[in-house]
């Protein structure tokens, strides 16, 4: 087949193509260049969604960490300065989003694991989407609280 | 036209102690059609018309009345009109749709109905798409019986009732595309085999008569094969003929891992 001209990284494309297809659809008047409505999906795909933005989060996360953990060899002094940058609070909810973006990653991993290699898993691809928002949201009950204590309670 | 009337229209309706038994509901819809003239358009646009319709009609036959009674130059594909022909494959209201499998009285009609073309595929003109890409692919996977071996003369290949129903799912495809253009995959990737291909070498690759199965699984076994498949299930989900096409490419999955159907 042709390359078509429109190919590009998909999760920026994706994210692109839904805040252009949002505002398209509010005013249907006046068509934007991506166009169309969002395409309405179910869980699969909304969970999909999900695995690239924080896949794709980690992996920045992952770079900047690798770095900032590379300084210590190259001056030790401008690595304590960025440590001490990261207890402020701001760092703190940031690493609330770090905490929620790999739960979510690691619970659907195990999902499509059991997609691809679990022979019902096709079938019960809803329940088990259901169960990973459960478990998700047990273990930022068990993470979040804690951390905001220690964020702004400690002081 | 939409600003007007958006919902049901109650005198369009039957007085009930004269409604007679049987009698189909009417109303009035409003269809948004999302239309493109390759000739004097830059961008498609979106362009609603208010229809007359009974409950019992579908998506396609209020297409039918924009056409023929207001706008004869609305350009749609459609063959049989009874979900067997695959041709009127479009997205109604953000989801893959056959227009004639679909029933006014299964959408929220007391707001307007958006209707625009399958996504991924060139536009050629309002609801028409180029759909030679997605036969490529078709083509690709040898979607025919390669048998090695003559039936006895004068017999038919036989085959078993279990063996049939390794594959009974994939054989019920019509090609209408309504999978490979709901995958998000294929939207930014057109080098993506696409569901609808995977499907029908499924087709082929678990029939017992074939002795091929091989060389459909080098084919998919490529980067642009069946591991883009990123199990969204939007294909399943927008099948018209209920094929479980996320787990039939799973199974290819892992027959491919095992080195046989």
């Amino acid at each position: 087949m042709p390359p078509r001209a429109d190919r590009a990284p998909s999760a920026v494309s994706l994210i692109w193509g839904i805040v252009a297809t949002q505002s398209t659809a509010a005013a249907p008047a006046q068509p934007k260049r991506m166009g169309g409505t969002l395409y309405r999906g179910r869980e699969g795909m909304w969970s999909w969604v999900l695995h690239r933005i924080t896949g794709v989060a980690i992996f920045f996360f992952l770079l900047v960490h690798v770095l900032d953990t590379a300084l210590v060899k190259v001056s030790p002094e401008a690595y304590d300065a960025v440590i001490g940058a990261y207890k402020t609070p701001i760092m703190g909810l940031g690493e609330i989003a770090l905490v929620a973006a790999i739960g979510f990653h690691a619970l659907n991993g195990l999902r499509i694991i059991l997609i691809d290699f679990w022979a019902k898993g096709a079938k019960y691809q809803k329940p088990l989407f259901w169960t990973v928002i459960v478990l998700w949201i047990v273990l930022l009950a068990g993470f979040v609280p804690r951390q905001l204590m220690h964020i702004f309670g400690g002081a | 036209m939409a600003e007007e009337m958006h919902g049901v229209d109650p005198s369009a309706g039957h007085d009930v102690s004269v409604q007679e038994m049987g009698a189909v509901q009417q109303f009035t819809v409003t269809m948004i059609v999302r239309r493109f003239d390759p000739e004097t358009m830059e961008e498609p646009v979106w362009q609603d018309f208010d229809v007359e319709a009974y409950s019992t009609d579908r998506v396609l036959d209020v297409l039918h009345k924009i056409k023929w009674e207001q706008d004869g130059s609305l350009a749609f594909r459609r063959s049989c009109a009874h979900g067997i022909c695959g041709s009127d494959a479009m997205r109604i209201n953000g989801r893959n749709r056959l227009a004639c499998k679909t029933l006014l009285k299964d959408l929220d009609i007391t707001k307007p109905i958006y209707v625009e073309a399958i996504k991924g595929l060139p536009l050629e003109k309002d609801l028409i798409v180029d759909m030679d890409p997605f036969f490529a692919s078709y083509r690709e996977v040898n979607p025919f019986l390669m048998a090695h071996s003559d039936p006895e003369k004068g017999k038919e290949r036989r085959q078993s009732i279990a063996a049939r129903e390794i594959f009974d799912d994939t054989t019920k495809c019509i090609l209408c595309a309504a999978c490979t253009s709901s995958c998000p995959v294929f939207w930014t990737d057109g080098q993506y085999f696409g569901p609808a291909a995977i499907v029908n070498a499924h087709r082929f690759i678990f029939d017992d008569r074939d002795d091929e199965a091989q060389v459909r699984l080098k084919i998919l076994n490529d980067k642009e094969g069946v591991w883009r498949c990123r199990t969204t299930f939007n294909c399943t989900d927008a099948c018209p003929r209920g094929i479980q096409i996320t787990q039939a490419i799973a199974e290819v999955k892992q027959a491919i891992m095992r080195g046989r159907p």
